[in-house]
């Protein structure tokens, strides 16, 4: 895959931090030079760039091997630099899938882990964290030495759960131990249906997740009025062996690149909203049923490589909130007013039912409803973000630091309650903090010395 | 022309690179393989991936054998091969993809890493050579597989002693196969143009750099074709055919 550019470094939303990216294949001793670790760089913001005092971060694709499967148990061992898109690849057409799934596959094993993420499955598998059964770690082992162990949900569980979501700060993530999930056919069963109005698409998003283990909703968030949310949701399952032919679908070798980075942001609202149209226009009927391939249904972005350049060079932004069940729809009703009200065109606004929440101590699921948008960086970035995140913190919201880049440490501390307990068991396990991100200096108060001109 | 996929293959450098991917794709179509190398952890991690692998294309089995082999020390070389032979049960196929690379501001600033790049991409890896010739001369021939570079080609600016020491084995694997491939002998020497593997991460990209599956793919194909020289990715043959003429008043210009 290419590579970022090499004086720099960011996320998927290319807003570039100072630093430098090094390869391994054996992470175990390159772990020795670096604060941090990162994946493939899918979250958006801050959280896979190193702090500019120590800015270099170890990229670990290269470390991709697989060390163990067993085909009657499902438990899959691999070195966390192994993509999903090569596990997909393997294992799919022999009858296995990860029992939880970003939306895109474009992501490591180790990334997946350290951002304990969720999926459409979230209501009915929970997080990645939930089927990760053991952890080959290197951290920190006095001040400046380093240790390698292994962790579980029984063995050192603190550091076991502090880094299930712990967005690489507790140490490096060599193997990942994973529980696979047994498909009954290679395909999937979908019904795609349209909805005219929030309370109605709401309704009919609760109503599916009860009976389908995977649900989503796209929704148009230019709509304001009697039409605000009206949507499409998409809600599927793997499809019973009896209705699905016996063949497997083929995976994609590679995306349709998009051409290169646009010059000028091509998402204005006008853009957006013949986009936005055109979902729900292409969704003929109220209700349509039939079976689809994994790809298409759980990474329908996929098909257009590096869309993230059509934001141009300002780069773009996420923002993913979820709102407590007990907020009720009004709660996400008022936040969509509060989207609208910014003005802040997005292809993007993702609707998703939140089951319980994980052991990870920052995990982002909690039951309710997640929203997510994506936002192309301007001048005012940051007073948007910070009126989204007032919105989401008065109705008990909380934010998905994978996605973040723009959020400060007081609106942070104040939407997370869980902070200082994560934040503990991370003194514990790295007392000197040897281990940190641009985030973690941004949102958690880390130390991070005046950088030195010219420190590699 | 072609000849029976082949079955038993020794491979030097499978734990990384090109040598993994290459390792992968002849496991995923039925080769049994035997892994050679200076780690025996590393190796141990290829052998169960090989393993996973093959058994997800549908041919499941033991896992690769493994031995210690470390191409700078050439008294290693044949009692590793001959290992190999036994543990494989024969022998059709010998690849070379060890190797050390850098670039020449790095040997300005360190000549004996001049000398260490020299000595094991020329010397060591002729030596290589030469136990594996042996070996699969005395069982009637076979095929050696080797990877030199398109730095090989030309003495360009960036690559000048890395280059001039896969000058040399190039030149070296070319007189192997005149001199013995009517003793059934096949030498092929792949020449990679800039691929993504730990060798070149960090380096600044040129157009055309490849993906090592791609390569895999490709060298495989030259495999089973009886090839003698091949280019991956493919375009680079061109790059390498219009680079060799230009003029030396304009290789001295560009930054090529
Ligand atoms: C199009 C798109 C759709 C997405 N959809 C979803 C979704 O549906 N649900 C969801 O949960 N997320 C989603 N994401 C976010 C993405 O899944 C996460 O950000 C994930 O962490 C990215 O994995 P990565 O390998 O690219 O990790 P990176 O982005 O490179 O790193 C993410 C974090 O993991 C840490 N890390 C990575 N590897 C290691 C390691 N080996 N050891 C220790 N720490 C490590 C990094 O330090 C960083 O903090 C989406 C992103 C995109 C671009
Ligand atoms: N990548 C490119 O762009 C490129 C371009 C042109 C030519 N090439 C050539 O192609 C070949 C493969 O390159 P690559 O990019 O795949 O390299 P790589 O990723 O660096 O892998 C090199 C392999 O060689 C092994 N090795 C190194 N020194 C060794 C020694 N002393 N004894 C035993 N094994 C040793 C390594 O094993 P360990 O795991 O023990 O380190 C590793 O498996 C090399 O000959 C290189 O010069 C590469």
């Amino acid at each position: 895959m290419p590579r970022p550019r090499s004086d720099s470094v960011s996320g998927w939303g290319r807003v570039a931090d100072p630093g430098r990216v090094v390869w391994a294949e054996r992470l175990e001793a390159a772990t020795d030079g670096v604060a941090l670790l990162r994946g493939l760089g899918r979250s958006y913001g801050d959280s896979a760039s190193p702090p500019s005092d120590r800015p270099v971060v170890l990229a670990t694709p290269l470390a991709d091997r697989i060390l163990a499967f067993d085909p009657a148990s499902g438990l899959l061992t691999a070195e966390a630099g192994l993509s999903l898109y090569a596990l997909n690849r393997l294992l799919h057409p022999r009858g296995y899938f990860v029992p939880v799934t970003p939306g895109t596959q474009f992501v490591t094993l180790g990334g997946m882990v350290a951002a304990d993420v969720h999926g459409k499955m979230h209501h009915s598998a929970g997080t990645i964290g939930r089927h990760v059964r053991a952890l080959r770690m290197r951290i920190a082992d006095g001040e400046t030495g380093l240790q390698t162990l292994t962790c579980s949900p029984t063995v050192h569980a603190d550091l076991f759960w502090a880094t299930v979501g712990g967005m690489g700060l507790t140490g490096a993530i060599l193997d990942v131990t994973l529980q696979l999930e047994r498909i009954p056919s290679p395909w999937i069963e979908q019904e795609v249906t349209k909805h005219g109005n929030l309370d109605e698409l709401l309704s009919a998003l609760q109503t599916a997740s009860a009976t389908w283990p995977s649900t989503v909703a796209w929704i148009d968030c230019l709509r304001t009025g009697a039409a605000m949310g009206r949507g499409v949701l998409f809600a599927g399952r793997w499809a019973p062996a009896d209705i699905a032919p016996a063949h497997s679908p083929r995976w994609a070798r590679r995306g349709v690149a998009f051409p290169l980075e646009s010059p000028i942001d091509l998402l204005t609202p006008w853009t957006v909203r013949i986009f936005n149209e055109a979902v729900y226009r292409k969704q003929l009927r109220a209700r349509v049923r039939g079976l689809t391939s994994p790809e298409q249904y759980f990474y329908p972005l996929d098909i257009v490589k590096d869309w993230n350049l059509a934001y141009g060079r300002r780069g773009l932004t996420q923002h993913q909130a979820v709102l407590p069940r007990e907020a009720g729809s009004a709660a996400v009703r008022a936040f969509l007013q509060e989207l609208t009200r910014t003005e802040a065109a997005s292809f993007l606004c993702v609707l998703k039912d939140c089951g319980d929440e994980g052991g990870g101590l920052l995990s982002f699921p909690r039951p309710g409803t997640s929203i997510a948008i994506d936002l192309p960086v301007r001048r005012d970035t940051p007073a948007v973000i910070a009126r989204l995140n007032a919105a989401a913190h008065a109705f008990g919201g909380r934010i998905y630091l994978a996605k973040d880049r723009f959020t400060t440490a007081a609106d942070f501390a104040a939407m997370e309650p869980r902070l200082p307990a994560f934040l503990e068991a991370r003194r514990r396990w790295d007392p000197h903090l040897r281990f940190r991100s641009a985030q973690s200096v941004r949102l958690f108060g880390d130390p991070c010395e005046a950088a030195r001109p010219g420190a590699r | 022309m072609t000849t029976p996929k082949p079955q038993l293959i020794a491979i030097l450098g499978a734990t990384k690179g090109m040598g993994r991917a290459l390792a992968r794709a002849a496991a995923g179509r039925g080769a049994k393989l035997c892994l050679l190398g200076r780690d025996g952890d590393e190796l141990a991690r290829s052998a169960a991936d090989l393993q996973v692998r093959a058994a997800a294309a549908g041919h499941a089995g033991p896992p690769p054998s493994t031995i210690l082999c470390d191409l700078e020390d050439p008294l290693s070389h044949a009692p590793a091969l001959l290992a190999a032979e036994a543990a494989l049960g024969g022998l059709d196929v010998v690849v070379v993809t060890a190797g050390a690379f850098a670039t020449a501001a790095a040997f300005d600033a360190d000549l004996g890493l001049a000398g260490h790049v020299l000595h094991l991409d020329f010397t060591c890896t002729i030596l290589f050579c030469e136990a594996a010739r042996l070996r699969l001369l005395e069982r009637g021939g076979g095929q050696l597989v080797v990877f030199g570079s398109v730095a090989g080609d030309r003495g360009r600016k960036p690559v000048g002693i890395y280059g001039a020491a896969k000058a040399g084995l190039h030149h070296y694997l070319e007189s192997l196969d005149h001199r013995f491939a009517a003793a059934g002998l096949r030498v092929l020497t792949v020449k990679p143009g800039f691929v993504r593997t730990g060798m070149t991460a960090g380096l600044p990209e040129p157009p055309f750099a490849g993906e090592p599956d791609a390569v895999a793919a490709r060298v495989l194909r030259a495999m089973d074709r009886g090839a003698s020289v091949v280019y991956a990715p493919p375009i680079w043959a061109l790059v390498m055919l219009v680079i060799r003429w230009l003029p030396r008043a304009v290789m001295r210009r560009v930054g090529f």
